[in-house]
């Protein structure tokens, strides 16, 4: 037993030893593992770069982080990797959830941790703005290849903060065996629908997601424009005069009686206990005619086996009905130390014709490029989409959208339900609004 | 005495005793040979991952963390190689976690209590100033881009570019001047005394490229080129200028000057601010928000009223319950009811916000089961009633936390003792004053520290509120996002990260006000239970 120790060693003194032994063992096993993977990519790296320029082979040890959520992991893989062999920049993706990067971006980016590019949505531009954690990009000449409507929604306050990826709105999906007319307006709409039922073709003519606490104002809004009742007054160059609230008035409360008329005790067109998930069922399973939604329920609709057609929203006032367009962009963060390389690649590369083209590829999401949206507008489904997002409106990026979207929804829920008499909850939620805002 | 010793360990013991009386003396606890190698091992892999991780650290220069990171390591070492302190070796892992994940956290959440942070003052003043900075400079406009190449002179960059057909050069420092330079194409390429950047130059350069600010002419007010990807610059013109000697900034415009108003934004005399703020202390400004405005304060005390009522009642109903089960089943001539049992524990093995979700779903009053199935397609607002959403989520907190009571008193039940059971029904007592009188008080003694931890669970319990109706249905007269069924940790989620402007202060002196509610309930509690206890002694 004692031999097994060295003489003079003490106990202690042959613990403490062979503790730094194992740690230094395991330190090196460790070590082994990750050196492996940075010196064959700086290899690569080099490698690509050799093949294009010479001077690119410092290039390869610049690495930039990027946070993507999953949706959209692959067509930027794809991407990134032509990028590296090009420019040998590595930008490395790390998948987040969608709902809770911008918040976490807000938070990380002043520790200096957080990522040097992420993929979000425009109407985050407010809160990323206010909490001072986006660098402002400017895109010069670049700005005109994209479409108006995606350059007016990375615009903030007069400067642009992101390049635009993909567009996306809402439309209203027909289901071309049920339904043969795409209806021009909210009544025929209502009476198409009618026949559906009647008719027995169906269980629903028309169907919307509704959330039972919160309602969905978002695709609500569409019918609110075509009572002339925006959310916020535009100024001259399109932008939102976040001051001044424009749903209340005579337009709102028009809008309101509306909700009611055609809430469960009216017409029932809207159904407050139809949640998102129980809209797109039923019209995948052949059991509604009209399903009001966006292009992401478009790939699931087309492997039900629907047989659908993409309508304009019919207006139910005398104006036209304008969706939100909602632009997905590219943030380059304000606490970046690779700057240089985050604007190359977001200003320089990702707004080319070849990047659009393949992110739409692999992503199948209307590109904001004019030329790759030419491209991708072959598909039928993504031009009548993008057709109807030329009337749209984008989705205001201000951080005040907060404040409306905290009664907006649940207002319009109790005005659907008949809880509350349309004109007066309507008043209620523009002056809790204002009261908000501090307007 | 040790458990571990080995083979010969015991056979030195019975060749020689003074040695192997010495050797128990010395070292107690597990010291055979496999026991050392296990410690070793063990240890060594912490010191391996401590080692990394300090080394991560001293990469990103957090030297803070790197010392108090030592410092913990040294004192995991010393603990486990020395001597003897054999309670330090047993609770240095626990004490360790709860320094991690609970002390230092209640202290973070008592710190951010007492500052501003949220949207708008996400850092501190030099981000801030930063900020503004970058907002506030607009390109000049009608202005070209310019074609640049960045380049070296002494260490220094400039900036090569060209307008008009003349090559002009400047940095930081100098404004642009005229200098000979080779053009290709529209670009200028390079020029003698100055080195030209290769792109990979650039990009291990990059911090500089970004803070290159080269003035067009000597008047500042002309605007300056920079550069975002070191070959395309553009003019800007800032419209607030930073004064670093009185702090403030002036809009160039019309000279209106914003100055430090204390609150962690630059205001000015008009009281209008910039929008980029910082954290700064705010001291009792968030409790007492909390408690006078009255927009906040007035939701929050119905807010707390219910939270005691859910979890009060949360934990009477799944103890009753969990009880009048765990006695039926105890009953040793019940056929089957092992599979009984493992069938009352289900709830409890699906995970709280799953069930939450699939409730919701079940309670929908069109689609859901509950309706069209057990009510006949009856239209019954189960979620956005007020009362009736209330009923739902303390039923399904019923469903969800019945197995738990279930489990422990039926542990607690089988541990009573039978003889006193015996002796009361030869006294004549019914069953009822059985139960009322001796197995209920003795019941109590085990399980009464069990239904605090709940209660103090239950008033906390985020997933089950969230899940199911969000908090809703929203209160009509509220001037905010609260609803019949939110309790205050859900009210605490709302304020941190949704509506205008998270406010991670206010959300974290409310939980700190929470804090203290249920440590006081418990507290208060325990000491009624140990009087309980000496009661039945």
């Amino acid at each position: 037993m004692t031999a097994n120790i060295p003489g003079g060693m003490s106990r202690r003194t042959f613990a403490l030893s062979l503790t730094g032994a194992v740690s230094a063992l395991a330190l090196s096993a460790c070590s082994g593992g990750t050196s492996s993977a940075p010196s064959s990519s700086a290899g690569s790296a080099s490698a690509g770069a050799a093949s294009s320029s010479q001077d690119l082979t410092q290039g390869g040890a610049t690495t930039i982080t990027m946070w993507v959520d999953q949706n959209r992991q692959g067509p930027l893989e794809a991407v990134a990797k032509k990028f590296k062999e090009e420019k040998g920049i590595t930008v490395d993706l790390v998948v987040k959830d969608n709902s809770s990067m911008r918040d976490d971006f807000i938070t990380q980016a002043p520790t200096g941790e957080g990522p040097d590019v992420i993929v979000g949505a425009h109407d985050w531009i407010g809160a990323l703005v206010q909490n001072g954690v986006i660098e402002p990009l400017e895109m010069g000449e670049k700005s005109g290849a994209f479409s108006e409507a995606a350059v007016q929604a990375v615009t903030y306050q007069g400067k642009t903060w992101g390049v635009p990826y993909s567009v996306e709105n809402i439309a209203l999906l027909r289901n071309t065996t049920l339904a043969q007319t795409a209806p021009k307006t909210f009544d025929e709409l209502v009476a198409e629908s009618k026949k559906v039922v009647d008719g027995g073709r169906a269980k629903y003519g028309f169907v919307v997601g509704l959330d039972p606490v919160q309602g969905d104002p978002y695709h609500l809004y569409p019918f609110q424009t075509s009572m002339g009742a925006p959310v916020f007054a535009q100024k001259a160059d399109g932008s939102y005069d976040v001051s001044s609230l424009a749903m209340g008035g005579p337009e709102g409360e028009a809008f309101a009686a509306k909700l009611a008329e055609h809430g469960p005790e009216g017409t029932g067109m809207f159904n407050p206990n139809m949640t998102g998930d129980i809209a797109k069922e039923q019209f995948f399973k052949g059991q509604a005619a009209y399903f009001l939604t966006g292009p992401w329920n478009v790939e699931d609709a087309q492997k039900a086996g629907v047989e659908f057609a993409v309508d304009p929203i019919p207006a139910m006032g005398d104006q036209p009905a304008q969706p939100f367009v909602g632009v997905n962009a590219f943030f380059v963060s304000a606490e970046s130390k690779n700057k240089l390389a985050a604007n190359e690649f977001v200003i320089n590369y990702l707004s080319t014709e070849q990047a659009q083209d393949a992110l739409y590829q692999e992503g199948r999401r209307a590109p904001a490029l004019k030329a790759s949206f030419d491209k991708a507008a072959q598909d039928e489904v993504v031009k009548a989409f993008g057709e109807i997002g030329k009337e749209g409106v984008p989705m205001p990026a201000a951080p005040e959208m907060g404040a409306v979207f905290e009664f907006w929804g649940s207002a319009e829920l109790r005005i659907i339900k008949g809880e509350a008499q349309p004109a007066e909850a309507w008043r209620k939620m523009v002056s809790d609004i204002e009261g908000k805002l501090g307007t | 005495m040790s458990t571990t010793s080995t083979a010969p360990d015991r056979t030195r013991a019975t060749d020689d005793d003074a040695p192997a009386e010495r050797r128990g003396a010395s070292g107690r606890g597990p010291d055979g040979l496999a026991g050392t190698l296990v410690k070793i091992v063990l240890l060594g892999l912490v010191d391996a991952f401590a080692g990394f991780v300090m080394f991560q650290l001293a990469a990103a220069g957090d030297w803070v963390v790197f010392s108090v990171t030592m410092a913990v390591t040294l004192l995991i070492n010393w603990i486990y190689l020395r001597r003897g302190g054999l309670p330090a070796k047993y609770l240095a892992p626990g004490v360790f976690f709860l320094v991690l994940f609970q002390v230092f956290v209640v202290l973070y959440s008592s710190y951010i209590a007492f500052t501003n942070y949220g949207d708008g003052h996400n850092s501190d003043k030099p981000a801030a100033i930063e900020a503004i900075q970058r907002s506030s400079s607009v390109r000049v406009p009608d202005s070209p881009a310019y074609p640049v190449t960045v380049v070296d002179r002494g260490g220094e960059l400039h900036l090569l570019t060209v307008q008009d057909g003349q090559t002009l050069v400047g940095s930081s420092e100098s404004p642009l001047e005229p200098v000979e330079a080779q053009v290709s194409g529209d670009r200028p390429v390079a020029a003698d005394g100055y080195t030209s950047l290769t792109f990979g130059d650039l990009l291990s350069r990059q911090g500089e490229v970004a803070e290159l600010d080269v003035p067009l002419t000597d008047d500042p007010a002309a605007g300056s080129l920079k550069t975002q990807d070191g070959s395309v610059a553009y003019a800007y013109a800032p419209a607030l200028r930073y004064d670093e000697a009185t702090d403030t900034f002036t809009d160039t415009q019309d000279g209106t000057v914003y100055r430090d108003n204390g609150e962690g934004q630059f205001a000015a005399e008009d009281g209008s601010t910039l929008q980029n703020g910082w954290r700064v202390f705010v001291g009792m400004e968030n409790f007492t928000k909390a408690f006078t405005d009255p927009q906040l304060r007035d939701p929050l005390i119905r807010v707390t009223v219910w939270t005691f009522a859910f979890a009060l009642l949360s934990v009477a109903s799944t103890f009753v319950l969990g009880l009048l089960l765990a006695i039926t089943f105890n009953k040793a001539t019940m056929r089957g009811r092992r599979v009984y049992r493992v069938l009352m524990i289900l709830p409890y093995a699906f995970p709280a916000f799953l069930s939450g979700l699939v409730w919701s779903g079940l309670l929908n009053p069109e689609f859901g089961f509950v309706n069209t199935t057990l009510f006949g397609g009856a239209d019954i607002q189960w979620l956005t009633d007020p009362w009736l959403a209330k009923l739902s989520v303390l039923l399904v907190n019923l469903w969800l936390g019945f197995p738990y009571m279930f489990l422990v008193t039926t542990g607690a039940l089988q541990s009573l003792p039978e003889d006193v059971d015996e002796a009361a029904k030869m006294d004549g007592a019914s069953a009822w004053r059985i139960f009322r009188s001796i197995k209920l008080p003795l019941l109590l003694v085990s399980v009464a520290p069990l239904l605090i931890s709940s209660f103090a669970f239950n008033f906390n319990n985020f997933n089950i509120i969230y899940m199911l109706t969000g908090g809703g249905p929203q209160f009509p007269d509220a001037s905010g996002n609260i609803g019949a069924t939110d309790i205050l940790i859900t009210v605490v989620y709302k304020t941190a990260f949704s509506g205008v402007g998270r406010d991670f202060g206010l959300a974290s002196a409310l939980s700190i006000v929470i804090f203290l509610i249920v440590a006081t309930v418990s507290a208060l509690s325990f000491s009624r239970t140990k009087a309980l206890e000496e009661i039945n002694s």
